[in-house]
């Protein structure tokens, strides 16, 4: 569905597109004699802050579930500028995440909803996304993480984070305090957790894998404890092997914790394994915030973070997939389109959005964390005291790596005694897939 | 569309006069022939436009783009500007059948169990139905309308309300029938890649199965109304003289009525292989689980996305065009092998 703001016509959009050319020729950032027309590519009528900029501006969105459409909307509202007409072109989240090659290229947006680190960097490579280190130069309030995540390979900004959520694992407070348990701390205090849910009669770990990415996240949190956060990104990003003893090592440890886990995860959807937890009939769920999204209750949701299994890793490492907006290459409005990036990293965008999807947390250390509700303070002190944030394997890696990675997880539950045949086939494929990958870019 | 166009007279009387000429009579409309000449140029137009459309928009919507496919195939290519494009020769095929020949080799073999099903399962049963349903029995057409209705249904829609309805490990009606809904008892129907039929490494596994059951339901249907058509079409005297002949019900079927179906038989036949080469949007809606590639979601998995990989994606898409290749080539043949006849 498309919703424009405030519903522009063609002669208003027309008239402003060339009031901000005058008013930018006045102002002084046109180059002499470099001609009106370029003032839309070279220098693009951007002043460092909100309010110079006119004209429609066209965001490309996949917010097509209700709360995140409805923040999306709040946003715009909250946006300082009444001269640009805001158009929200909203898609699918599925189709649009299919398709964003043939929408980055279309060019028709000038800003696009996006996820932060590889999937950014890639594009940013490749050229089809737009340079936004201006808009970081007047950024206040997003940590060094969040700036790293957002910067290709040539030091440049591409990205504004805009909310994130954690992977934790997930418990009923209700069935925890029921039964006296307590959140786990190291391996010790894990596993004794999990021997005391199978007693009860409770699985101790729900497990679900349709679509074969859910479990994605559990080898991302054995890995980040067992081999740390650098060993994960080099492995997500090629340089290491899926048939190192380092990487065996996550196998061999889930393939012990298998038992503790539900059977038949490959046919089960997360929102079933979900209910699975609320319910009782299952002790934890490790998944992103998201799983209250699937409970009739959400308050008996709480988590802690994966505990940590090798002392010298510790557990400070954990996946935080990033949300937020990046500009196409050539965008029809650059002045309006970084003013409305910039205006996405300020707390004022920030509030607003938390305000209709209180599920994420606000990247901007400014937003308002009073209106937090106790998952979302949680996963902020979570995400601060982190050394190191991953974004989720199908987004730290080459999306066709991910699938193929995700196919052998799924045969890997099935039969772990398979487990070095699967491994020397993925990293034949990793091999295959990420030789073809960095040729072709 | 033109009622007095006769193509034999034609050709005949024209090989009377000059036979030499003949291949040309139709193209030219020189004096002495155009006594002969049974168009008009108003009939030339019509015949112009209505033959050069559809064959341009074959040609550009068909022709082109599969060999565009064929052309990309032997590129390693990510989508994006042509300038990243680069020539690999044949090397995406070799590591079709090297580094991904697991995929290869299961989406082919599931492509092959879902032919094989519709043709032996849903085929002879939608038959079976439509012949039971012929006899004219009481409320038949309660019966059509109900065997008839997963066909209005896309195969999306199915798989969704096979995967909510039927198969949920919790709430599903199998799992609830069978009593198997309890924490660590429950049957994953589509999540169990255990082999019912092993080949090797590979081979029929019991979730596959369990998608193939929706298409049976769906395709029943679809055979049962074709045939059903068919059977009506059938010159009730040839029962009778089987009949009267002393021949069984399941002779006078196999002897008289199932030989004289010959044209239905082929559309049946075209159906369903279509129905199994072309099988994607079920698999898809279920997320495609555990070991149920078939050489479209190949083909998809390869190209959708970003940073994807056309090469290997075209390479794939050429395997199907191959597997289409040889069954029209088989069915040309032998259609034009009868027709002299």
């Amino acid at each position: 569905m498309t919703h424009s703001y405030p519903s522009p016509t063609a002669w208003d959009g027309h008239v402003k597109r060339r009031s901000v050319l005058k008013g930018a020729a006045a102002g002084g950032l046109v180059v002499a004699g470099g001609g009106i027309l370029t003032a839309c590519g070279g220098d693009d009528g951007f002043s460092g802050e909100i309010g110079s900029a006119s004209g429609t501006l066209n965001m490309g969105s996949n917010a097509s579930d209700e709360a995140p459409k409805a923040g999306l909307q709040a946003v715009v509202d909250a946006f300082p500028n009444a001269d640009v007409d805001v158009v929200i072109n909203t898609l699918d989240h599925n189709t649009y995440q299919e398709n964003i090659t043939t929408i980055l290229q279309a060019q028709d947006d000038d800003v696009l909803a996006w996820f932060a680190g590889f999937r950014n960097k890639f594009f940013a490579d490749q050229g089809l996304v737009g340079d936004i280190s201006d808009v970081w130069d007047n950024i206040s309030g997003l940590g060094e993480g969040f700036k790293a995540a957002s910067t290709a390979s040539d030091g440049n900004q591409y990205f504004v984070p805009t909310n994130f959520y954690t992977w934790a694992v997930n418990y009923n407070k209700n069935v925890f305090s029921e039964n006296g348990w307590s959140e786990p701390t190291n391996q010790d205090e894990l596993l004794s957790l999990a021997e005391d849910m199978m007693s009860a009669g409770i699985t101790p770990f729900a497990f679900a894998n349709d679509g074969k990415w859910p479990i994605m996240g559990t080898f991302d949190a054995l890995n980040l404890r067992i081999n740390g956060y650098d060993y994960h990104v080099d492995l997500m990003g090629g340089n290491e092997s899926w048939t190192d003893d380092r990487t065996r090592a996550v196998f061999s440890t889930w393939a012990d914790l298998l038992p503790f886990h539900q059977e038949g995860a490959n046919g089960r959807t997360w929102q079933e394994a979900a209910i699975d937890m609320e319910e009782g009939r299952v002790g934890m769920y490790l998944l992103g915030t998201f799983a209250a999204s699937a409970l009739t209750d959400a308050s008996v949701m709480d988590f802690f973070n994966f505990p940590e299994l090798d002392p010298e890793i510790g557990a400070a490492a954990l996946d935080a997939p990033i949300d937020g907006w990046q500009m196409v290459a050539e965008p029809t409005n650059e002045a309006a389109a970084k003013e409305m990036l910039l205006h996405m990293s300020t707390p004022l965008a920030q509030d607003a959005y938390l305000s209709e999807d209180p599920s994420v947390v606000a990247s901007n250390s400014g937003a308002n964390t009073s209106v937090y509700n106790d998952l979302q303070k949680k996963s902020s002190a979570l995400a601060s005291a982190a050394t190191g944030i991953s974004q989720f394997l199908d987004r730290d890696t080459i999306p066709d790596f991910a699938g193929a990675a995700g196919d052998m997880f799924a045969e890997f539950i099935e039969s772990p005694g398979d487990v070095d045949t699967l491994l020397a086939d993925l990293e034949e494929k990793k091999v295959a897939i990420f030789a073809d990958f960095n040729s072709g870019s | 569309m033109t009622a007095t166009h006769n193509p034999s007279g034609d050709s005949l009387e024209s090989a009377d006069e000059t036979p030499n000429d003949e291949p040309s009579s139709s193209a030219s409309s020189g004096g002495r022939r155009r006594r002969y000449s049974l168009l008009t140029d108003t009939d030339r137009r019509v015949l112009t436009t209505m033959v050069g459309i559809p064959t341009f928009l074959h040609v550009t919507l068909i022709w082109v783009p599969a060999i565009i496919t064929i052309l990309l195939s032997f590129t390693n290519w990510n989508g994006f500007r042509f300038d990243n494009m680069e020539w690999v020769g044949t090397r995406n095929y070799r590591q079709l059948f090297t580094v991904f020949e697991k995929d290869l080799y299961e989406a082919l073999l599931n492509n092959f169990w879902v032919l094989l099903f519709l043709f032996l399962v849903a085929t002879p049963l939608g038959i079976l139905i439509a012949y039971i349903l012929d006899k004219n029995l009481q409320g038949t057409a309660i019966y059509q309308s109900v065997f008839y209705f997963p066909v209005v249904l896309s195969l999306a829609v199915v798989g969704f309300i096979w995967k909510s309805v039927i198969y949920s490990p919790r709430q599903g009606v199998l799992n609830v029938l069978l009593n198997r809904t309890a924490e660590g008892d429950q049957i994953s129907w589509l999540g169990n890649s255990d082999q019912i039929i092993p080949i090797g490494e590979y081979g029929l596994t019991q979730n596959f199965l369990a998608i193939i059951a929706p298409m049976i339901w769906r395709h029943v249907g679809y055979i049962m109304v074709l045939y059903l058509a068919g059977l009506k079409s059938v010159d009730p005297s040839l029962k009778e003289a089987a009949a009267i002949d002393g021949s069984s019900e399941w002779q006078a079927f196999k002897n008289v009525v199932f030989p004289s179906l010959k044209p239905v038989n082929v559309v049946i036949l075209v159906i369903t292989v279509i129905e199994a080469l072309r099988v994607f949007d079920i698999i898809d809606v279920l997320n495609n689980p555990i070991s149920t590639d078939v050489l479209s979601i190949l083909v998809t998995e390869s190209i959708l996305g970003e940073s994807s990989n056309v090469g290997r994606g075209s390479a794939y898409g050429v395997m199907l065009l191959l597997l289409c290749f040889g069954f029209v080539i088989w069915y040309l043949r032998s259609t034009f092998r009868e027709e002299p006849s």
